[in-house]
C-alpha cells in the first residue's frame, strides 16, 4: 500500500533541497599538490611527522591499490572518478597548540553545525542534572583533527581518545598492533586507497575493565572544494571495557562530487562492548543529482573475545552515493553483533548499504534491523550477508528489513545473502510484516491491535530503544526519522 | 572484486570454442537460425563461463564446476533409453522423448487422440510457425542460455489449443543414453494459446557414473487466460552436470504454476526467467530438492512483474545431507507501473549434516510504490523439540526424523496440482529417505 501522508511530509522535510549544512567556511588552507602519486603519500606522511614504518605501510598500500580495480557490483551508477584530479590532503593553515588557538572561523562552523567544542559551554549549566550525558568531541576538519575535548578527564579514566595522527606518534605499539588487523590493507579498492592516503580520524583505546565515562564522538566536516576525505578510525575495547562512540558528517553544497573513503576498525576483547552510532548527513547533491559526496566507506568490527559485543546504529540521510556495509566478525564464542539502520534517500541519491554478520565462534548471535525509505528519483538498496562457518555451532541470526517507497519514480531493493555451513545454525530472514515473534504479535493482537499495528509497535519499539540512546545533538534528527511510520512498507 | 579479469580461457571454454567451430556447419537450421547461433556464441565467448564474480552465478561457479567440455552428442547417438516409464510411473501422459538432445520419434506418442495439441520436431515446428521468433524469451541473454542457443541440436515444438478441460499431461523426457560422456543441448518451444489448459512435465534422467553434460532450454509462451502447470523433474545420474533454462512469458489473467523437483545430478542449476506481461496473473513458482553426497543444486529465478494486479508466490525447500550444497537465488522485480503487485517469496533449507551448506539470496527490486512484497529465508537443522515430541510418543528416532523431513518437503510438494504427479514425487522423496538409511 502507498505511504501515509504523515510519512510523506516527514521525508519532505529532509529532502535534498532542504540541506541545512551546505555553507562554506572561508579560511586559508594548505593542500598537498593535486593528484595521487607516491609523492602525495610521502607528503601526507611527512606532514604528520610519521615514523618510517607508517610511511612504508602507506606506500605498500598505495602500490597494491595501483593493481586493483574499482568494484562494480553495487547497485549504484556514477561517472568515473578521476583520482588524479583531486586533493588528498588539506588542512587549515594555522598550526594549533590548544583549543584556544583554533581559528574562530572553524569554531563558528562547528557552532553553526551545533557541535560544542568548548568544554566550558558544556559545563555552563547551573546545576547539571544527575546522569546527564556528556560527550567528548574530536572534530575533523577536512584532513586534520582541529580539536578534541575532555582529553584530561578521559585520561584520568585511562581512556585514550585522540586524533589518529597523534596516536601514531604517542602510542605506536597499540596502533601497530591493531591498525589494519580488522580491515586488511588489501581488503577492497577504497579501503586500500584509504590505507595509502588516510589523513586523520579518531583513535580510541579503552583499557580492561573500564567503562568509558562519557560518549565519544567525532564530527567530520569536509570544507575545501575538490578534496577527498579519508579518515581512519580505530577503536579498541580491551577486556570488559565499554565505549559508546558517535560520528556525524556534513559538507558544503558544491557542484562537483567529492570522495569520502573512510575506514573504521573496531576490536572488542573478552566481555567488551562497543556501540558505534553514525548520523551521516553528507551533502547529497541537488535535486538534479548535481554534486554531492560519494560515501565509499569500509566499517568492520571484530568481536575477538568471548562474550563481546559490537553494535552498529546508522541513520543515513546524506551523500549522493552511499556504499557502506558496517560488519561484525563474530570470532569469540558467545559474541554478539547488531546492526540497526535507517536509510532515507531523496532526489537522485543512491544508497547501497547493509551489513555483514560473519559467524565464526560458537553460540554467536546477530540481529539486523534495517529500514529503507526512498523518495524522489532515488534508489535505496539493502545488501546484507549472514554467514555461519563450519565451526559456528548454534549461530543465530534474525534479520528484518522493511522498505518504503514514496512516489513511483524511486526504487527500493533488498539483496540478502544467507549462507549456512553449520546445521545447528538458525537463520531467519524476513522482510514481510508477518512474523517477528509470533508470541509478541499474538500478545498485541489479543489486546485488539491489528497485525500491522502490532508489528509496527514491535519493530519501532526496537529501533527506538537504540536511537534514544543517541546523545542530544543527534537526537533531534533521529527523532524525526523515528516518527516515520512503518505503514505501507514492503519487504 | 578486485582481481584482474584475464583473457585466458579455461580448458572448458577452449573446448566449447573448438566444438562450435567444428559443429557450426552441421548443426540443424540455416539462415536466421544459423545467424542466431553465431551471435549467441560470440556473446558467450566474450564473457566465457560464468564464475563467482558474476553476481547471477555467485554460488555456482561454472568455471570451477565445469572443468571440460564434453564432445557433442551426434545424431547417431539416438538409442533406446532405459526405463522412461519409471520416471512417472503412476501417470498417464503423452510422452515426448528427447534422447541425447534430439527428438526420438520411436518413443514419442503420436498423440492423435488430442486434436488440440500439435507436436513437431523443433526445427519442423519453426518452419511451420515462421512468425515465432526463437531466442527472444526472458533470460535469453544469460550465459548458459546463450550456450544452448549456440549448440541447440533439436527438441520439440508444441502448440496447445483451447480444448478438452481434462487433458493428459505432456511429458517431455530428456534422457542421456550412452557409455561415454557427451554433451547435449536440447531446446524446446511450447505455445499455449489463450484459454487453453495444459500440464507439462519435463524430466531429466541418465545413468550413474557418467559425467555427461546437459544444457537445456524451454521457451514457454502462455496466452491470456490460459492455465499451465509446469513440473521439472531432475533424476540425473550422480556424475551429471545439468543446466536447465526456462524462459516464460505469461499473459493476462493466466494461471501459471511451476515446480522443480531435484534429487539427481552432481551439479544442477534450474534457472527460471519469468515475465508477467498482462494484468491479473496468478502465479506460483516453487521447488523441492533433496541432496546428499557432494551434490550441488541451484534454483535461480528472476521474476519480472511488468503489469499491475499480479499475484506471485514462491516457495523453495531444500533438504541437505552429507557435504551437499543447496543454492537458492530468487529475484522479484516490480516494474514502475506494476502497481498492486502482491508477491511473496520464501526459501527454507533444512541441514541434516554439519558439512552441508545452504546459500540463499531472496532478492527484491521494487520500483512501484503501491505493492505488497515480502520475502523470507530460513536455514537450520531439524527442530529438536519436534523430534523429542515424536520420540516421546514411542516413535523411533530415525522414523521421527523421516516424518519431519517428509513434512518439511511435503509443504512444497502440496503445490503440485496434478494428483498422480504429486504422489510420484512424494514417493521419490520417500525413496530418497530410504536410501539415506
Amino acid at each position: 500500500m502507498p505511504a501515509v501522508q504523515e510519512t510523506v511530509e516527514q521525508v519532505r522535510l529532509i529532502d535534498v533541497d532542504q540541506y541545512k549544512y551546505g555553507f562554506v567556511t572561508d579560511i586559508e588552507s594548505e593542500k598537498a599538490p593535486i593528484g595521487l602519486s607516491e609523492d602525495t603519500v610521502r607528503y601526507i606522511s611527512a606532514n604528520k611527522n610519521e615514523p618510517a614504518w607508517m610511511l612504508e605501510w602507506r606506500l605498500d598500500a598505495y602500490r597494491r591499490w595501483l593493481t586493483m580495480r574499482e568494484p562494480t557490483w553495487a547497485r549504484v551508477d556514477y561517472p568515473k572518478i578521476d583520482y588524479q584530479n583531486a586533493y588528498y590532503f588539506s588542512q587549515p593553515k594555522k598550526k594549533l597548540a590548544s583549543l584556544d588557538e583554533v581559528d574562530p572561523q572553524i569554531l563558528e562552523t562547528y557552532k553553526k553545525l551545533g557541535i560544542p567544542l568548548q568544554e566550558q559551554e558544556m559545563l555552563a549549566g547551573v546545576v547539571r542534572p544527575e546522569g546527564e550525558r556528556r560527550v567528548a568531541v574530536d572534530a575533523v576538519f577536512d584532513s586534520v583533527s582541529v580539536a578534541t575535548t575532555f582529553k584530561a578527564e578521559l585520561k584520568r579514566a585511562g581512556v585514550i581518545f585522540m586524533p589518529m595522527s597523534e596516536a601514531i606518534r604517542e602510542h605506536p605499539d597499540l596502533v601497530r598492533k591493531y591498525l589494519g588487523s580488522v580491515v586488511p590493507v588489501t581488503d577492497n579498492y577504497f579501503a586500500t586507497l584509504n590505507s595509502a592516503v588516510f589523513s586523520d580520524g579518531s583513535f580510541v583505546y579503552v583499557p580492561p575493565g573500564v567503562r568509558c565515562p562519557m560518549e565519544l564522538s567525532t564530527y567530520f566536516r569536509i570544507n575545501e572544494a575538490n578534496t577527498g576525505q579519508f579518515e581512519r578510525t580505530l577503536i579498541i575495547a580491551d577486556k570488559g571495557a565499554y565505549v559508546s562512540y558517535l560520528e556525524g558528517c556534513t559538507a558544503p553544497m558544491r557542484d562537483e562530487n567529492q570522495l569520502h573513503a573512510a575506514v573504521v576498525e573496531l576490536v572488542t576483547h573478552d566481555d567488551a562492548e562497543i556501540k558505534y552510532s553514525t548520523v551521516q548527513n553528507w551533502y547529497p547533491g541537488d535535486a538534479d543529482g548535481k554534486g554531492g559526496i560519494f560515501n565509499f566507506v569500509t566499517k568492520r568490527g571484530d568481536c575477538r573475545g568471548k562474550n563481546s559485543k559490537i553494535s552498529w546504529t546508522q541513520v543515513e540521510t546524506g551523500s549522493a552515493i552511499t556504499w557502506k556495509y558496517p560488519s561484525c566478525i563474530l570470532r569469540g564464542d558467545n559474541s554478539r553483533g547488531e546492526f540497526y539502520s535507517i536509510a532515507i534517500s531523496n532526489g537522485r541519491q543512491q544508497v547501497d548499504s547493509g551489513t555483514k554478520m560473519i559467524h565464526l565462534g560458537k553460540n554467536t548471535t546477530s540481529r539486523i534491523i534495517s529500514k529503507g525509505i526512498s523518495a524522489g528519483k532515488s534508489n535505496n538498496t539493502y545488501r546484507g550477508l549472514v554467514t555461519a562457518h563450519r565451526k559456528a555451532t548454534n549461530a543465530r541470526n534474525f534479520t528484518n528489513c522493511d522498505s518504503l517507497l514514496i512516489g513511483n519514480q524511486c526504487g527500493a531493493h533488498t539483496v540478502p545473502y544467507i549462507e549456512a555451513k553449520n546445521s545447528s545454525a538458525v537463520f531467519e530472514h524476513e522482510a514481510s510484516t508477518s512474523k517477528i515473534s509470533e508470541d509478541m504479535l499474538f500478545y498485541c493482537r489479543q489486546r485488539g491491535m491489528s497485525a500491522e499495528e502490532a508489528t509496527a509497535l514491535v519493530v519501532n519499539g526496537f529501533v527506538k530503544d537504540v536511537l534514544q540512546q543517541l546523545p542530544m545533538e543527534f537526537a533531534v534528527e533521529a527523532q524525526k526519522l523515528i516518527s516515520i511510520s512503518l505503514e505501507g512498507s514492503v519487504g | 572484486m578486485n582481481a584482474e579479469i584475464r583473457g585466458i580461457k579455461t580448458a572448458a571454454e577452449q573446448g566449447l570454442a573448438t566444438a562450435f567451430a567444428g559443429a557450426r556447419d552441421t548443426l540443424p537450421g540455416k539462415g536466421a537460425v544459423a545467424a542466431l547461433r553465431d551471435d549467441a556464441f560470440k556473446r558467450f565467448d566474450a564473457a566465457g563461463l560464468p564464475h563467482r564474480r558474476v553476481e547471477e552465478w555467485k554460488y555456482t561457479d561454472l568455471r570451477a564446476l565445469m572443468r571440460e567440455a564434453k564432445p557433442l552428442a551426434g545424431p547417431a547417438d539416438i538409442r533406446k533409453p532405459a526405463d522412461i516409464a519409471a520416471i512417472l510411473s503412476g501417470v498417464d501422459a503423452t510422452l515426448v522423448t528427447i534422447v541425447n538432445g534430439r527428438l526420438a520419434p520411436e518413443w514419442t506418442d503420436k498423440n492423435a487422440s488430442d486434436p488440440g495439441i500439435t507436436l513437431l520436431e523443433l526445427f519442423a515446428f519453426l518452419a511451420e510457425n515462421t512468425d515465432y521468433r526463437l531466442g527472444q524469451m526472458p533470460g535469453h541473454g544469460d550465459q548458459a542460455s546463450l550456450l544452448n542457443t549456440a549448440f541447440m541440436s533439436g527438441g520439440v515444438g508444441i502448440r496447445v489449443k483451447r480444448g478438452a478441460a481434462e487433458r493428459k499431461p505432456i511429458h517431455i523426457a530428456h534422457v542421456f543414453s550412452g557409455d561415454t560422456a557427451a554433451a547435449m543441448y536440447p531446446r524446446s518451444v511450447m505455445i499455449v494459446e489463450p484459454g487453453a489448459h495444459v500440464t507439462l512435465v519435463e524430466s531429466f534422467s541418465g545413468p550413474n557414473g557418467i559425467d555427461y553434460q546437459v544444457n537445456s532450454a524451454l521457451e514457454l509462451v502462455i496466452g491470456d487466460g490460459a492455465r499451465v502447470d509446469h513440473i521439472k523433474i531432475g533424476y540425473d545420474g550422480d556424475a551429471a552436470l545439468r543446466i536447465s533454462t526456462l524462459g516464460v512469458t505469461v499473459g493476462a489473467k493466466a494461471v501459471y504454476k511451476d515446480f522443480s523437483f531435484t534429487t539427481g545430478g552432481a551439479v544442477v542449476r534450474n534457472q527460471t526467467f519469468a515475465r508477467f506481461a498482462g494484468e491479473g496473473i496468478d502465479a506460483f513458482i516453487g521447488g523441492a530438492s533433496l541432496l546428499k553426497n557432494k551434490q550441488h543444486v541451484d534454483n535461480t529465478l528472476v521474476i519480472a512483474h511488468a503489469a499491475p494486479h499480479c499475484d506471485s508466490r514462491e516457495l523453495f525447500k531444500t533438504v541437505l545431507d552429507d557435504q551437499s550444497h543447496g543454492v537458492f537465488q530468487g529475484k522479484i522485480i516490480v516494474e514502475p507501473h506494476a502497481q498492486k503487485t502482491n508477491a511473496k517469496m520464501m526459501t527454507r533449507s533444512l541441514l541434516l549434516s554439519d558439512e552441508a551448506e545452504a546459500s540463499q539470496k531472496p532478492e527484491l527490486e521494487i520500483f512501484a510504490d503501491d505493492v505488497v512484497c515480502g520475502h523470507g529465508a530460513t536455514a537450520g537443522a531439524l527442530d529438536p523439540g519436534l523430534k523429542f515430541y515424536l520420540m516421546s510418543r514411542g516413535i523411533h528416532e530415525k522414523e521421527a526424523e523421516a516424518l519431519l523431513i517428509q513434512a518439511f518437503i511435503g509443504e512444497a510438494l502440496e503445490e503440485v496440482a496434478h494428483e498422480g504427479i504429486r504422489d510420484d514425487l512424494n514417493l521419490a522423496a520417500l525413496r530418497w529417505q530410504g536410501a539415506r538409511g
